[in-house]
């Protein structure tokens, strides 16, 4: 046991670093090419460690500005959908859960569509546009929705929450198809929204976010020890001393504003929650306070290099979906996993 | 330390439990017995708090059950379910660490004192070796005896097991039941569901038969015990004779005989 701590902390260490160096590596790439010195200067001028002026100014606004702040946000966004992906996949005690599952995705895809429909997708208070406003009520919206037709009997059960989830989303799912066939200059900003993008988010998107970010984490990441004894199933957590109805809304509800948080800045982007717990609970097992920690910090890692390729691959200067990026290389991987698993995913 | 009274469960319209009165005092070791769907399981879910009293009233150590908090309960109460739903590959200490959750408190690693109460259980159920094994790679039985060393890691003085050794060859059977009298000689109170009903006349000093619902039969083992009595429950014809060696009654079963003929 002791040994294994030691592996944990380490490799939280280790991740960390490795974030870090990503965070500026990835700030550092970008069509407009400037020397690595410029790139840390501007990033220390940004934060206020150094004297102003000491970089010029476009190279401070591409950095600091534009690229700086969608890097940071793309990998608190993967990090929410790494966390949010290993809490459903353990409370609804299914492998293949994702944060998507219980419609929290579908309830953020009508705010947004909606918000495009009454054309307010130009409309912006402080930067903000009002697309991630209304997908984020439109998320919770979904997910009080889901959670009240859940209820059976007081009880908040697995098996009815599942279905819930997946009436909710088919209901949202024909609603937005509706406003797309009713709208069809929206169309297309609906189609790209719902692929999911960091294309034109800045600090007041990491800014927006952030209080659901760790509101949902402060939730979520003391309940570890619960989330094991969940899996074993219901009857066996009562009987182990676990509160079950209060800490599967208080999971539930932590993992769907996490979710929320990522899907209102960014659009749906799949993969990440669905792949990243996998991969962690195959090489670290099961225990879910390190499986939440590495899936959150491998999350995040995985969609800030998604977003890189997803701004640079194409070579005119078109940006790809970044949800189309971690689909295509998360189907495939996926894929993979499930071929050479060897006690990763149990289905029966 | 257990008290029930006139204790009935429903399940939807259907009455599974109906009218139970009895007693466990501290240190007893009861067999609870029954043909199939007497209401057994659902009983122990009761005590256990799971399935909700429909009337009556279930008193541990002197306390309503409805007053336990679910940690508090399981302070006191031990469960071990029929039926393991396993579904994450956990490694079987991390299993057994589970039994410890009651007596831990908040976030954080578990302690050094829960370690070594789970390498305890585990010692003594046979499953120290399998420590580091993952549950979903290990057999049933040996999977039954980590639940079982996870509820002894509980350390609660009621232990309510449900068909617990069904799963196991006959030596871990003997073994585990060995353990438990040990258990209970030390102080423990055992609430057994089983259908072997040799191991419970070799084991338990008293018995409960429930049928359709009801206490049937409840009393010490040495009177209960008999062919008209398990004739009459399980609707069979049996032959009881005395172990060579401790002198229990033990069922013997008679084939082709008439079923139902002593039943209703």
């Amino acid at each position: 046991m002791a040994a294994s701590r030691r592996a944990f902390v380490l490799g939280i260490v280790l991740l960390t670093i490795v974030s870090v160096l990503s965070v500026l590596g990835a700030t550092g790439i970008g069509r407009l090419e400037i020397p690595w010195g410029t790139v840390i200067a501007a990033i220390g001028e940004g934060l206020g460690l150094s004297p102003t002026g000491s970089v010029e100014r476009t190279p401070l606004v591409v950095v600091f500005d534009i690229r700086l702040s969608r890097v940071i946000l793309s990998f608190l966004m993967g990090a929410a959908l790494g966390v949010a992906g290993s809490v459903f996949q353990g409370v609804l005690r299914n492998p293949l859960a994702d944060p998507f599952t219980i419609g929290v995705a579908s309830g953020a895809a009508f705010g947004a569509a909606l918000a495009f429909a009454l054309g307010w997708g130009g409309t912006s208070y402080l930067g903000l546009g009002t697309i991630p406003l209304l997908a984020l009520m439109g998320a919770l919206g979904a997910l009080a929705l889901v959670v009240i037709l859940g209820r059976v009997q007081g009880r908040l059960r697995r098996d009815t929450l599942v279905l819930a989830g997946i009436v909710v989303a088919t209901f949202l799912s024909a609603l937005i198809a509706l406003i797309k066939a009713l709208d069809e200059e929206a169309v297309s900003a609906i189609v790209f929204w719902v692929m999911g993008s960091f294309q034109g988010r800045g600090w007041i998107h990491v800014g927006f976010s952030l209080p659901y970010l760790l509101l949902g984490m402060y939730l979520v990441v003391k309940c570890g020890r619960e989330l094991d004894i969940l899996t074993m199933g219901e009857l066996q957590a009562r009987q182990l001393g676990v509160e079950v109805e209060r800490v599967r809304r208080r999971l539930l509800v932590g993992a769907s504003l996490l979710t929320a948080a990522a899907v209102s800045v960014s659009g749906v982007i799949g993969f990440v929650g669905l792949v990243v717990p996998h991969l962690v609970r195959m090489t670290m097992g099961a225990a879910h306070q390190r499986l939440m920690v590495f899936s959150g910090l491998l999350g995040g890692l995985a969609l800030l290099w998604s977003d890189v390729a997803a701004r640079t691959l194409l070579s005119g200067g078109e940006e790809l979906p970044v949800g189309v990026v971690t689909a295509l290389v998360g189907g495939p991987f996926f894929c993979l996993l499930l071929k050479r698993k060897r006690g990763g995913i149990i289905l029966d | 330390m257990i008290s029930v009274e006139g204790l009935s469960a429903k399940y939807g319209d259907r009455i599974v439990l109906q009218g139970l009165d009895f007693h466990v005092g501290e240190g007893e070791l009861v067999g609870l017995l029954g043909p199939n769907g007497s209401g057994k399981t659902t009983l122990l879910l009761c005590l256990s708090k799971v399935v909700a009293l429909h009337a009556g009233k279930v008193a541990v150590f002197g306390r309503e059950l409805s007053a336990y908090r679910a940690r508090e309960l399981a302070l006191v109460e031990a469960s071990v379910p029929q039926r393991l739903e396993i579904s994450f590959p956990f490694k079987c200490i991390e299993v057994v660490l589970m039994g410890r959750y009651p007596h831990q408190r908040e976030f954080g690693d578990d302690s050094d004192e829960d370690l070594a109460k789970a390498m305890e259980a585990m010692q003594l159920t046979d499953t120290l070796e399998l420590a580091q094994r993952r549950i979903t790679e290990i057999s049933g039985g040996e999977a039954q005896r980590v639940i079982i060393a996870r509820a002894l890691a509980q350390e609660a003085k009621l232990m309510l097991l449900d068909e617990a050794t069904a799963n196991l060859d006959v030596a871990h059977k003997m073994e585990m039941f060995d353990l438990f009298s040990q258990k209970n000689e030390q102080g423990g109170t055992f609430l057994c569901a089983m259908h072997d009903l040799n191991l419970a006349a070799l084991y338990c000093q008293r018995l409960i038969f429930l049928k359709n619902g009801r206490v049937s039969v409840d009393g010490p083992t040495t009177e209960t015990f008999t062919e008209e009595n398990l004739s009459n429950i399980y609707e069979a014809e049996v032959k009881v004779i005395e172990h060579p060696d401790t002198g229990a009654p033990q069922a013997l079963f008679v084939p082709g005989a008439e079923r139902g003929a002593h039943g209703a």
